[in-house]
């Protein structure tokens, strides 16, 4: 978009990029904010349904639409509140902290080929690396608060996402692994074709540590039933007790960001990114590279198929969260520690087993995708002579389809 | 002719973002780290502490280190929580602990501090002119290459008069005892902080003798009653 305004509209540089990385914000933040509104909706309704109630049905016609848009302006005109002991600096910017690691995260979330805030070579690493710093807000909202329940919740969270990031990083591994690269593009991009290419249906292990992945990443956005860091029912309301008004709003806008990306991340890692179970696109003879109309309109088709699949994860969320009891604290350590752990470590070691046993997944040769090849740069012509410097290429990233010709080396 | 136009209407000057950002995530990283030393209360110090490890990993990524920079993320900033959290479980009984630094520990960290500075300041000025490299050292950057020079295969040249072969090693040697030293500290701290092997017997052991000697009491009271009663018969 930068070169279109620099050489189309003629803007200068430096005003061109501005503008750019206004509107990406923009985006990311209406992707947040606006998901939170439906998410926050939904979890009525679906929280309704669950437990045969009807939930809200008046609020802007038929199916109370307009529901989380009254609790906003509800939110808006509330009264500011602080305790008289809290720290005051740490109160007021702990909600923006949390929010803040949520909406950096999703600078590095690709949403369709193309459609990607600032692509990054360690995309995976990123997303998880910032993903653990929203846990800083809530433990300063904890100590800030100056009350037991906060601090309380805080120490819980602390806790909680402390461990759980250890098989949440293993089972993140293994897509890594697969796709030989941290680039979220390149690995969406490797499972392009049909549903097989999925890395859930790479192998058994894969299949397995994707539900590990599940469990993980609920726990690491404090879902119940790993919501103890809330646990409306033994702390108030945990590490936001104190709060109300749009902080308190800002909390649960990360926390609905939070749910997105973690199952966003899901969809790329292991639901095949923006593909779709059948490649439509390839049947009829289009491809994802830049340029055309209808590559566009590809791409775009694309983004839906992501947004769906997150949105799937989200739906997944919810409904796990109305049907199990919250766990103990001891239960979640165990949960993380006995079992989460350890199996996610087996099935690392037996995908990569796999992937030396079976090169290529289970059903092979079934429409394999372009691009299947690790480390084209060292199997290349001159091969791992120490001698080379040339730039690396981005293999299956320029455009799954057209890099065919250049590497088809079965590995 | 259009850019020509603007460039008319624009009254400001073309803006270097890269420097802007610079000097923006450099003066956030300073300011905080002063802030660090300023503060009196340990979970102020730890979030200034946070804030300008996140700039300097803000550093890290404008200058296209990405990989650096999220590791920055994920072990400092990751780090510091844990210190926070100690410092929440510290103060958490009476808020507002002050920590007041002794003078004398002043004067000797402003020591330290300044031959530090003194060390960086003239090997920052010793550093060939600063200038822009005429093109990117790396096209597209990729943390595959380190990935796999921990592994042991090096893709970079080696530097003149080295052998290849010493080269060709990669960093696997150094990587497995850092790994292995890691263990053994994790192992170690695992040590120190399980449970103490219980000297006594098992809880239920204890309620089992504490009942046992109770009993016995009760059955010689009651024979001493007994005895008491019969003596009393006799």
């Amino acid at each position: 978009m930068a070169d279109f305004l620099i050489n189309t509209v003629g803007l200068p540089e430096w005003l061109a990029w501005t503008i750019t990385a206004f509107v990406a914000a923009a985006l990311i933040l209406n992707v947040i904010a606006g998901g939170a509104l439906v998410f926050i909706w939904a979890e009525r309704k679906i929280a309704a349904r669950i437990q045969d109630r009807l939930g809200p049905t008046r609020t802007g016609g038929r199916f109370g639409w307009l529901q989380s848009l009254a609790d906003g302006i509800k939110l808006l005109a509330k009264e500011d509140l602080m305790p008289e002991g809290a720290d005051g600096m740490l109160f007021r910017l702990a909600p923006y902290i949390s929010f803040c690691a949520s909406f950096c995260a999703f600078i590095a979330l690709p949403f369709a080929f193309d459609f990607v805030g600032q692509r990054l070579n360690v995309g995976v690493f990123f997303v998880v690396a910032v993903l653990g710093l929203e846990v800083f807000g809530v433990i300063l909202a904890g100590y800030a608060s100056a009350s037991k329940w906060s601090l309380f919740g805080a120490m819980r969270e602390a806790a909680q996402v402390v461990s759980y990031e250890v098989p949440l990083g293993m089972c993140v591994v293994v897509p890594v692994m697969l796709a030989g690269s941290m680039d979220l593009v390149t690995i969406a991009e490797k499972q392009a074709g049909w549903i097989t290419n999925w890395y859930l249906f790479h192998d058994p292990f894969t299949f397995v540590i994707f539900w590990v992945y599940v469990t993980c990443a609920v726990a690491s956005v404090n879902r119940a039933p790993f919501d103890l860091a809330e646990a409306e029912s033994e702390l108030v309301a945990g590490f936001h007790t104190e709060y109300s008004g749009l902080r308190w709003s800002f909390f649960f806008m990360a926390e609905y960001g939070s749910m997105f990306l973690v199952s966003a991340l899901a969809a790329l890692l292991f639901l095949g990114g923006w593909n779709g179970p059948i490649p439509v696109a390839t049947l009829a003879g289009l491809s994802e590279g830049t340029g055309d109309t209808a590559n566009y309109f590809v791409r775009l088709i694309g983004c839906g198929n992501l947004l769906l699949k997150a949105t799937l994860g989200v739906l997944l969320m919810m409904w796990v969260r109305w049907t199990l009891p919250r766990l103990r604290i001891d239960q979640v350590m165990t949960t993380c520690l006995k079992y989460c752990t350890p199996i996610a470590a087996a099935m690392f070691a037996g995908a990569m087993l796999w992937q030396l046993a079976f090169p290529g997944g289970v059903v092979r040769g079934l429409s394999r995708p372009a691009g299947e090849i690790r480390e084209g740069w060292l199997e290349g012509p001159g091969g791992l002579s120490p001698g080379r410097r040339e730039p690396v290429p981005q293999v299956g990233a320029a455009g799954g389809m057209e890099s065919q010709e250049v590497v088809q080396v079965v590995p | 002719m259009m850019t020509t136009v603007l460039a008319s209407v624009m009254p400001v000057a073309a803006i270097n973002w890269h420097s802007v950002l610079f000097l923006l995530f450099a003066a956030v990283a300073c300011a905080c780290a002063v802030a660090v030393v300023l503060a009196e209360n340990v979970v102020r110090m730890a979030f200034y502490l946070v804030l300008s490890l996140a700039a300097t990993a803000g550093l890290f990524f404008l200058a296209g280190a990405e990989f650096v920079g999220a590791m920055q993320l994920m072990i400092y900033v990751g780090g510091t929580l844990v210190l926070l959290v100690f410092g929440v479980m510290l103060t958490a009984q009476a808020p507002f602990v002050a920590i007041k630094t002794s003078s004398s520990d002043r004067v000797l960290a402003g020591m330290v501090g300044a031959a530090l500075l003194a060390v960086l300041l003239q090997a920052a000025f010793r550093v060939e002119p600063w200038r822009r490299p005429a093109t990117a050292a790396v096209a597209a950057p990729a943390a595959t290459p380190i990935g796999m020079a921990l592994l042991g295969v090096r893709a970079d040249e080696p530097a003149a008069g080295v052998p290849a072969a010493a080269v060709r090693s990669g960093y696997l040697l150094p990587f497995e005892i850092v790994s292995i030293h890691l263990l053994v500290v994790l192992v170690g701290a695992a040590y120190l902080a399980r449970a103490k092997r219980r000297r006594t017997p098992r809880a239920i052991d204890v309620a089992a003798s504490s009942v046992g000697p109770v009993v016995t009491a009760r059955q010689a009271a009651r024979s001493s009653a007994s005895a008491l009663v019969s003596g009393g018969g006799r």
